[in-house]
This record gives C-alpha cells, sequence and structure tokens, in this order.
C-alpha cells in the first residue's frame, strides 16, 4: 500500500464528489488518471481493505434492524453461525469473549419482520436471542481517522 | 424525510456500492430505470436530510490493521445514561455508541460502545482511559472483544423494487 493508496482510503470517508464522473474528481485531486483512482479502489476492494463506496444510512431510517445476541456453548458456536449467516436479513456477525457470544445484526422492512427472523433463527438453533434494538443513537459518524505508522 | 418508493428503489441498489465505473450513478441506476441526474439528485437530498449519514469510501477495519475490535458496556442509570452517552460518542476512538434495553436477568448492560484499535492493548488502554475519564469505575461494566467474524456486510433492508 502507497501513499496514493492512503489517500484514497483517508481523504473521501466522507464528501464524496455527486458529480457524473466522481472518479475523475478524486484523480484531480490525488494529480492521477481517472482510470488508475478506478484501479487502484478495485484492488482495495479485492484486497478486502475497502468494503465498498456507499452510503451508511443512519439507523432506522430505512428499514428496521436489531441487533440479536446468543448465548451458545463452545462446541456449537460453528453450526449456529452458519446457520444465523444463513439468513439474508443479517448482515454482521461476529463471536465475542463473553457468555453471550454470538453478536449479530439483523434488518429487515419492518419491525414484525425482524421480529419473525428472531423467531426464525430462534427454532433453527434452538437459542433464545436476546433482542437489543437501538433506543437512542449518540454517535456522529465522520469516517474513522486512519492513523498511519 | 420521508421516503419515496423511487428512493427505497436506489437505496436497495445502493447496499452493495458504486460500481467502479466511468459514469456510476448512471450504471446504478440502469437496472431501476433511473436516469443519472435523478440518482445524483436523490442521493444529496437524502444526505441533506441526514438519512445517509455519510457518503463515500468505506473501510474495513480489520484488513488495514485495526485488528482488534471491542464492544464495552455498561449499566448506567436510565437519569444519565444520555448524559454519559453524549460524551462517550464524542471521543474520536469511538465509532460507534448507543443506547439499547436491558434485558434483566442476562443482559443488563444499556450503554454500547464499539471500540477499533491496532491491538487488543491498545484497546483496552482505550477503554480504561474512558472510563477513568468519564468517572465510569462505579459502574457494571463488560468488554466483549471480537474473536471472529463470520460476516459483515453493507446491506440495508429496502424495499426492492
Amino acid at each position: 500500500m502507497d501513499a496514493l493508496d492512503r489517500r484514497l482510503l483517508d481523504e473521501f470517508q466522507r464528501a464524496f464528489p455527486l458529480s457524473p464522473r466522481p472518479y475523475a474528481v478524486l484523480g484531480e485531486r490525488l494529480g492521477v488518471a481517472e482510470a488508475e483512482v478506478r484501479r487502484r479502489l478495485s484492488l482495495l476492494q479485492g484486497q478486502g481493505v475497502v468494503s465498498r463506496v456507499g452510503a451508511v444510512f443512519r439507523p432506522h431510517s430505512v428499514g428496521q434492524s436489531t441487533l440479536a445476541a446468543l448465548a451458545v456453548p463452545d462446541f456449537d458456536v460453528e453450526r449456529v453461525a452458519a446457520i444465523v449467516n444463513a439468513f439474508p436479513e443479517v448482515n454482521h456477525n461476529y463471536l465475542r469473549e463473553h457468555v453471550t457470544n454470538i453478536w449479530f445484526v439483523v434488518a429487515a422492512e419492518s419491525v414484525e419482520r425482524v421480529r419473525d427472523v428472531l423467531d426464525a433463527i430462534h427454532a433453527a438453533t434452538g437459542y433464545p436471542p436476546l433482542d437489543l434494538p437501538m433506543i437512542e443513537d449518540f454517535h456522529i459518524d465522520l469516517g474513522f481517522p486512519l492513523q498511519w505508522t | 424525510m420521508d421516503l419515496s418508493d423511487r428512493d427505497l428503489a436506489l437505496v436497495a441498489v445502493l447496499a452493495d456500492g458504486l460500481p467502479l465505473t466511468e459514469r456510476p450513478f448512471a450504471d446504478i441506476g440502469i437496472p431501476i430505470a433511473m436516469p443519472e441526474d435523478e440518482v445524483i439528485a436523490r442521493i444529496a437530498a437524502m444526505t441533506a436530510a441526514g438519512v445517509i449519514r455519510r457518503f463515500g469510501v468505506i473501510v474495513r477495519h480489520r484488513e488495514l490493521g485495526y485488528s482488534a475490535n471491542a464492544m464495552a458496556v455498561w449499566n448506567i442509570p436510565d437519569e444519565r445514561v444520555a448524559a454519559i452517552g453524549a460524551l462517550l460518542a464524542d471521543s474520536p476512538e469511538v465509532t460507534l455508541c448507543y443506547r439499547r434495553p436491558r434485558r434483566l436477568p442476562d443482559w443488563p448492560y444499556n450503554l454500547f460502545c464499539m471500540v477499533h484499535g491496532r491491538d487488543r492493548a491498545c484497546v483496552e488502554t482505550i477503554i480504561k482511559q474512558l472510563s477513568l475519564q468519564h468517572g465510569l469505575g462505579g459502574f457494571q461494566h463488560a468488554v466483549l472483544f471480537s474473536s471472529k467474524r463470520f460476516k459483515q456486510r453493507g446491506a440495508v433492508s429496502g424495499k426492492v423494487a
């Protein structure tokens, strides 16, 4: 990863140009050709460093979601995680170090649908999910400042 | 802002991100028959209204060497949780800060913060400093490091047109 990659990652997490050829605008600011910007972003995406160029939505402005968690014994974690992952409404799923150890986000078009998915996960895994919907959001997302060492 | 069906159609195609093409706003509109200028105008309007919180390059912390992340949780009295949540959210190391319901007896915590760092020790130090700085030492508390990622996707649930 070189200086150009770092600038691409750092300087365009917000205020991305909403113009017909945005990668050309990035190229002008970085002093490289549009095609090079697209090539670099594609490589960074291939490496998994860039998730996507896109939008972060305010929670619950589009559809409904909840954070859910299961307390699953170690021997059963892989089986349960695979079942949870298979639901298209699940968009994050992490193992965490706690008795309540499988943590995932369920997003769907309505509260009722989110509830149905949690019920289906309960039925399919045998473990009852904790349903922890957001009550208040204190964070203002300005992207994440990267510190290069 | 009330989202129209056309906004929701756009939200749905945006879930996988903008293509890396010369005219990405034109290309992303094709499957929903939305012209480029309308795509841009709707994204701008949703951003201005705060429905889109930010639009840009979305990085994955773990692949950038921020390999440690923890969810720090506290049990804060209801009358104080908003003030303390606002203070914690102001720290640059805190990437998300939410109030959520307690689920007794299994889950007594109502304030959730995500903290990312280069390694586990970094994250532990950050959380200790936050606790000291804001006087949280007396509250019931847990730190849940993530040990494995099963899935990470940018999907939002739009009504698919």
